[in-house]
């Protein structure tokens, strides 16, 4: 078993060499993209555009002006085609896991349960085969987030196109982890319970475990001479406002407390992950200015007597509400289904929100959310070059049909393992043809 | 509650216990020839039959007369029953009394055990003919006297484990007796159930269907058997063969398992007398169908604690219905003309019986059929007419109740079994409650005696003044105990009195704080009656949710019709050579697709404006699993013998959820368990028929197959089952292929042959009957299984999954196999490394009929978008993406004649989208199968707003019911646990 095990680590990680994109190399020349319907992530949409960038950053973007261009660009012609910010997917495991069922390949929870000193980032494998089939649609930065535990780790923002994870970083460590006790606990079939819901009773006592653990944090910070405590060190940056608290929570009543449990530890920047049931708290929200990355919409709704498009249309009654909102993906196979961000997207669309307020969910909104909205999230001047251009609506599988993408102004392939096979095999039949 | 056993066997004599030839050697032999009559009481002869102030004269046990003129013989020994009322002893005839739970087996790990563990019995330990109660009853006197003071007398016992128990037990509950009397019948029935033994861990079935399948081979090789066929020795089916004889009782615990049941006792012609689960009221028509007797357990649901809204919020509505309906249950059935007997099966405390069947009574049960579920309709399942009544002749086994057994107050005085005379509560004891007046040193006192009858209470008072007493009333005697005229001193007088027959005053002495005594006589002021409430609740008070089709959020409160409709003026994806067609009228009648056109008119039809919006066949799945109770039997490597469609669960909400993404048709596919997995379901969609009402008339027979690391086991700790490897499943294939052509050729061959359902199935497949749809992932093993195919003759119709499909689309292409795929999954697994989400567009550019499916309950309602991902991926075009989930799967099922195009005569089968139905955008507004309108956007809008009115009603009668004292139980949600390819009937989860 143990040589079955050496043999099919080794064979995929020679397979995922073999097959990894080549990085590109930094901006050489300004590129000007003209005649494109630009979005630009912050709402506004501006057609027959130009867009020039040059080292990596945006210096132009607005109605065309044949004036602006020069013979040193490199123009590319878009007419008729459309341009986004790189969509950006939070809450991410790429990198963590190749394989799911191959446990070798498996690196995103750690055992335990206090782990705020866990780092994702340094497990991120930049050239996992999974990742390299976000950029052909559009997703060009990923937030990489561990798992598990009651506190799971740090997660880090990362670009998609890079040697190693220190190429990739694009914010470190900038947020902790927290997995709020549900209300309610799974029935353990295997022995003999029936596999349902029932009330967690231990659900106070948990909550109560989380504000010793935040207590005792603050109390060893607050001494001088402490001796190394690496969980409680890493949670410095809650208290001084420089990491952010991510708290994943999907019921009103936890959402509620966890939120006020946090806010009485005197952390500012809190940001919900997953909150199913956040639009029944959504004024609470509003108020208290907490931003929601939101569950996978492509899900069924949680109950059998909810509307069927519940998953659909929470994030519109976010939004309507005021709450600031983006888009995750995590659950079942969510790496091979983070690809599929844009049409997350689309769905709130056909399910309430404009494509302008749709684009935001998966843009400039989880900027803000990460806090990279200085660089990232939009098409503004002064912002980095991480943007796409396809021929069609990007919202839409139908039309999202990339032909150029770049991340810091570096003209990245989009290319992969699977459009390398795909050509390999339809010119096997054009051959036998 | 306590027990209250009094005088046991103050009668002894009435039994005579020993047989004539048991020899006596502590005296003298006697024999018993008095008569005891029962005399002035109301008899229930039957539920029909009632003697009001009659004598029931017993002799040796056995019932003699009942009636009202009855003469009493000299020899007879009288009992004045005035005021109370005789029944028929209750029969339970589903119980456990007095056989001990059987040990599990021992063992544990996740490696399966295939083989038994016995020898010279049949192959599976699930299947235990053999066992017989009467080799595992112990006699349980403490739960006999709990059983008799409930009104239960006679109960068929068994020893509920295995799928086949083997025989039951008919125990007269006797206390005073022994064995020789308390059995009645020795192996009586004999007992099935879906569930497996415990004391095995052979691991077929693992599924019900699977169950199912094991009983129907089970029959047949009983009847091989039987004709002398076999030349070894099989005690189970010896057994089984003996038991066949005797009433069948199968436990199906539900009203799904119970038209399970029926369903294969009808193969064989058998009506099993069925064990319910309380939920028949469903769909009482498919229960009342079955014309079995169901035994119907009453445990109702509590209501659920739904003061803290947060928690509330989480119910189900389907449950929160059942704790409303389920009382309702044997009303309903018995409005329905369903007969049934009931059971304590599942209640946790005897008392709580009573309580339920009150409650039923209180939901409109009408008395004498509950009477008759007690006695006459047991008595009839188990063929013994001396039980159940007391016509002359029968068992004298009856209980005298203090008045009307129905009433919450009356209670079981008596219980006598078979002449032998169990007494509860003295059936001489005065009724003292009332109120006295008596005058104590110059001070007139008033006495209110209250409560009931066998504990009253006393208030004391004189005057303005309450003093604290105590009475304690007990064999005859009165104690009263109460404070002086100086209510500031603990000081207490006590009285006591015997109490005589027919006295109206207590004739007691007192005794004084210092020791001084006196008689005192305390009279009773009137002979007032004592206020009794009775607890009988107006049905019509009673507010029962209306059940719905199915009964769940979404259901039909009445099944929606065909309808004559005419889409004007839409986008028309035809399928068929005319493409799309803009601006087009499409006119459904009777069911099909009766007109394409421009302008049409016809008489009375609904007219849909279609404008600006596209029309599109339904879609269909070619790979799902929801609506089924089972997806896998995991047990062995084969399991050809069983059927989806014996598992179709009609009622699963991702019916409504798929039509809400314009699904009108799928295919159940059994899991990926084993090589050889189990026969399809091929339904459509009809929320709101029943289970055999979905599948799809004249069904193409379809089996699923499977290759590759889930029939290996890879990805879970299992090394025992063959095989483990890629090399190995050929040569399964190869073995099972080659014996079906064996079994084959000695079938057609006319010589006799023991039928075996597994080589029947794969029969099909080598006469091509029968196709395939395979889970495969890796061009090799596709290759291998293509190659099997062609060595026997026949084609793999279709692969599903096929990842890999793309690399060997000439060889599937030459061979003509199907394929169906998933749009753009991959990664989950070591063999889908090599996915692509070009593989559609590939396999369709080289000729191969190619679907997208889902095998997924989410990704099923939005397979209009994972077809545009074949537009995405590899450039098809939008006409040919649109056939991957429509025309494309439904030539895979060899359905195409009937649906998945838009082509005059076919079913109107049809899909309203609000825009290109391949665009992420687009939103299904009707969903209509063969003219009848399952989904519309309108509909489902007021369904909202119903089912938020009733989860209100309903948590404010529960908060009611809370309020009013009733006991609650925590808020929990019954998880119905998706399925997926590797889905036991409760875990795994891969594809």
């Amino acid at each position: 078993m143990k040589f079955y095990i050496k043999f099919l680590t080794l064979f995929t990680l020679i397979l995922s060499v073999h097959a990894q994109q080549t990085p590109a190399p930094s901006q050489q020349q300004a590129i000007a993209i003209t005649g494109a319907t630009a979005h630009l992530g912050t709402g506004e949409v501006i057609e027959n555009s130009l867009i020039i960038f040059n080292n990596g950053l945006l210096e132009y973007v607005g109605q065309l002006d044949s004036t602006r261009i020069n013979s040193d660009m490199e123009v590319i012609d878009a007419q008729n085609q459309h341009v986004y910010p790189g969509f950006i997917i939070p809450n991410s495991t790429l990198g963590l896991i190749e394989i799911d069922a191959v446990r070798a390949s498996d690196d995103d929870a750690e055992i335990g349960t206090w782990n705020p000193h866990i780092r994702s980032l340094i497990a991120y494998n930049t050239e996992s085969k999974v990742v390299e089939t976000m950029r052909p649609n559009g997703v060009l930065l990923a937030q990489i987030t561990p798992r598990g535990g009651r506190i799971s780790g740090k997660s880090s923002v990362v670009q998609l196109d890079a040697w190693n994870w220190e190429d990739a970083t694009i914010k470190t460590d900038e947020g902790i982890h927290m997995n709020w006790p549900s209300n309610f606990s799974y029935g353990r079939w295997w022995l003999g319970e029936s596999p349902g819901l029932k009330v967690n009773d231990k659900y106070n006592d948990q909550v109560s475990e989380v504000e010793t653990y935040f207590s005792n944090a603050k109390a060893h910070l607050a001494t001088k001479s402490k001796g190394t405590h690496l969980p409680y060190e890493a949670m410095t940056g809650l208290f001084d406002g420089t990491t952010k608290l991510y708290i994943h929570v999907d019921d009103e009543k936890g959402i509620v407390d966890a939120v006020t449990a946090a806010q009485n530890h005197n952390i500012s920047d809190i940001v919900l992950v997953g909150a199913y049931e956040a639009y029944k708290v959504a004024s609470f929200l509003k108020t208290n200015k907490i931003p929601v990355l939101l569950r996978r919409v492509h899900s069924r709704p949680n109950k059998s007597d909810e509307d069927y498009d519940l998953p659909f249309k929470l994030a519109k009654m976010l939004v309507d509400a005021g709450v600031v909102v983006a888009l995750e993906a995590s659950g079942d196979m969510e790496r091979m289904n983070s690809r599929n961000l844009p049409f997350y997207a689309g769905t709130t669309v056909a399910f309430g929100l404009t494509k302008a307020q749709a684009l935001k969910l998966i843009t400039l909104n989880p900027a803000k959310i990460l806090g990279i909205d200085d660089q990232y999230g939009s098409l503004e001047s002064g912002k980095s070059a991480t943007l796409f251009i396809s021929s069609g609506d990007a919202l839409d599988m139908r039309t999202n049909q990339l032909t150029r993408a770049f991340i810091d102004g570096r003209d990245i392939s989009l290319e992969s393992h699977q459009t390398k096979l795909w050509k390999r095999y339809s010119n096997k039949y054009k051959t036998q043809e | 509650m306590k027990i209250k056993f009094l005088l046991l066997g103050l009668l002894f004599s009435f039994a005579s216990l020993a047989q004539d030839y048991y020899p006596k050697n502590d005296g003298v032999k006697t024999k018993e020839r008095n008569f005891t009559a029962i005399t002035n009481a109301v008899i229930y002869v039957s539920p029909k039959k009632v003697i009001k102030k009659g004598t029931l004269l017993i002799q040796n046990g056995l019932v003699v007369e009942s009636g009202k003129n009855v003469k009493i013989p000299e020899n007879c020994v009288v009992l004045d029953a005035k005021g109370h009322t005789i029944y028929p002893s209750f029969i339970d005839l589903y119980s456990t009394f007095g056989v001990a739970k059987p040990k599990r087996a021992s063992g544990s790990g996740r490696s399966p055990q295939y083989g038994p563990n016995r020898e010279g019995f049949y192959w599976n330990d699930h299947i235990r003919a053999e066992q017989n109660a009467i080799h595992h009853f112990k006699f349980d006197e403490k739960q006999a006297k709990t059983l008799l003071q409930h009104g239960f007398g006679v109960v068929n016992t068994h020893l509920a484990d295995g799928i086949v128990r083997g025989t039951g037990t008919l125990v007269a509950l006797d206390v005073n007796g022994n064995d020789s009397k308390r059995i009645l019948a020795n192996q009586s029935v004999q007992y099935l159930s879906f569930s497996k033994s415990v004391q095995s861990r052979q691991s077929y079935p693992t599924s019900i269907m699977g169950g199912m399948a094991l009983l129907r081979q089970l029959y047949h090789d009983a009847d091989w058997y039987s004709k002398g066929n076999v030349n070894t020795t099989d005690r189970t089916i010896e057994a089984f063969n003996a038991n066949r004889n005797k009433p069948q009782i199968i436990a199906a615990g539900s009203r799904a398992n119970a038209l399970r049941a029926d369903k294969v006792g009808d193969m064989f012609n058998i009506q099993y007398t069925i064990l319910g689960g309380g939920d028949e009221y469903e769909r009482v028509q498919d229960v009342k169908n079955t014309n079995a007797t169901f035994i119907i357990p009453i445990n109702f649901p509590k209501p659920y604690d739904v003061e803290n809204s947060f928690l509330a919020s989480r119910l189900e509505l389907e449950s929160m219905r059942e704790w409303n309906q389920r009382p309702a249950n044997p009303k309903i059935l018995a409005e329905n003309g369903v007969q049934f007997a009931l059971t304590m099966h599942e209640l946790k405390s005897p008392k709580a019986f009573k309580t339920n069947l009150l409650n039923a009574i209180a939901h409109g049960l009408d008395k004498t059929t509950a009477l008759a579920a007690l006695t006459t309709v047991p008595a009839q399942v188990l063929n013994n007419s001396k039980i159940g009544n007391l016509n002359p002749g029968s068992h004298a086994n009856f209980m005298i109740a203090s008045g009307d057994f129905f009433d919450s107050k009356s209670s079981v005085l008596e219980h006598w079994i078979r002449g032998s005379r169990h007494i509860f509560e003295d059936i001489t004891l005065q009724d003292i409650r009332g109120e006295y007046h008596f005058d104590l040193e110059g001070v007139s006192y008033t006495l209110d005696v209250t409560g009931s009858k066998t504990s009253p209470k006393a208030t004391l008072k004189s005057n303005q003044t309450t003093y604290s007493s105590n009475l304690s009333y007990k064999n005859d005697w009165v104690h009263l105990l109460f404070t002086g005229q100086d209510t500031t001193q603990q000081e207490f007088l006590r009285f006591n009195a015997k109490i005589l027959s027919n006295s109206t005053e207590l004739n007691g002495t007192v005794s004084f704080e210092d020791g001084r005594s006196q008689a005192l006589t305390m009279s009773k002021l009137d002979a007032k009656k004592t206020k009794e409430k009775t607890n009988q609740e107006d049905p019509k008070n009673k507010t029962i949710i209306p059940i719905t089709f199915p009964n769940v959020a979404y259901g039909h409160t009445a099944l929606p019709k065909a309808e004559t409709l005419l889409f004007r003026n839409a986008t028309v994806w035809t399928n068929e050579a005319d493409g799309i067609l803009k601006n087009t009228d499409v006119l459904i009648k009777n069911g099909k697709i009766s007109a394409i056109g421009q302008n049409l008119n016809v008489r009375g039809a609904k007219i849909v404006d279609a404008t600006g919006k596209h029309l599109t066949c339904g879609v269909i799945d070619e790979h799902s699993h929801i609506a089924a109770a089972s997806i896998n039997e995991a047990g062995q490597n084969s399991s050809a013998e069983v059927s989806i469609e014996d598992v179709v669960e009609a009622d699963d909400v991702n019916i409504y959820r798929n039509l809400s993404g314009g699904v009108t048709t799928i295919q159940i596919l059994h899991g990926s368990a084993n090589p050889i997995g189990g026969r399809s379901a091929i339904i459509k969609l009809k929320w709101g028929e029943s289970s055999e009402d979905l599948i799809y008339k004249n069904t193409p027979k379809f089996i699923k197959f499977a290759l590759g690391e889930n029939v290996k086991q890879s990805n879970w700790e299992s090394y025992s089952r063959f095989p483990q490897t890629r090399m190995g499943v050929e040569q399964m294939y190869v073995d099972y292929f080659s014996r079906a052509k064996a079994y084959d050729d000695a079938k057609k061959s006319g010589e006799p042959y023991r039928t075996d359902i597994e080589m029947e199935v794969l029969a099909e497949v080598l006469n091509k009957e029968r196709f395939i749809s395979c889970h495969s992932y890796v061009q090799s093993e596709i290759n291998m299984l293509m190659k099997v195919a062609e060595q026997f003759d026949f084609n793999i119709n279709t692969f599903t999954h096929i990842l890999e499909g793309y690399k060997l689309a000439d060889k599937m292409k030459t061979h003509g196999a199907g394929a169906s795929t998933f749009s753009d999954w991959w990664a989950y697994k070591y063999e889908v490394n090599d996915a692509i989400p070009h593989n559609a567009a590939i396999l369709s550019d080289m000729g191969v009929v190619t679907a997208i499916n889902s095998d997924d309950a989410e990704m099923s309602r939005r397979l209009n978008q994972e077809a545009a991902k074949a537009v995405k991926y590899g450039g098809a075009s939008e006409e040919e993406a649109w056939k991957m989930v429509t025309l494309n799967p439904a030539k895979l099922l060899h359905i195409d004649d009937k649906v998945g195009s838009i082509k005059i005569g076919k079913d109107a089968d049809v899909v309203l989208w609000n825009t290109n139905p391949l665009s992420i955008y687009a939103k299904a507004e009707k969903t209509i199968i063969e003219g009848v309108t399952y989904f519309d956007l309108e509909t489902d809008k007021k369904h909202r707003i119903s089912i938020q009115d009733e989860r209100n009603s309903l948590i404010q009668m529960m908060l009611k019911a809370k309020n009013k004292g009733m006991k609650t139980q925590p808020v929990k949600v019954n998880k119905k646990l998706d399925m997926h390819c590797d889905t036991l009937d409760h875990h795994e989860h891969e594809h």
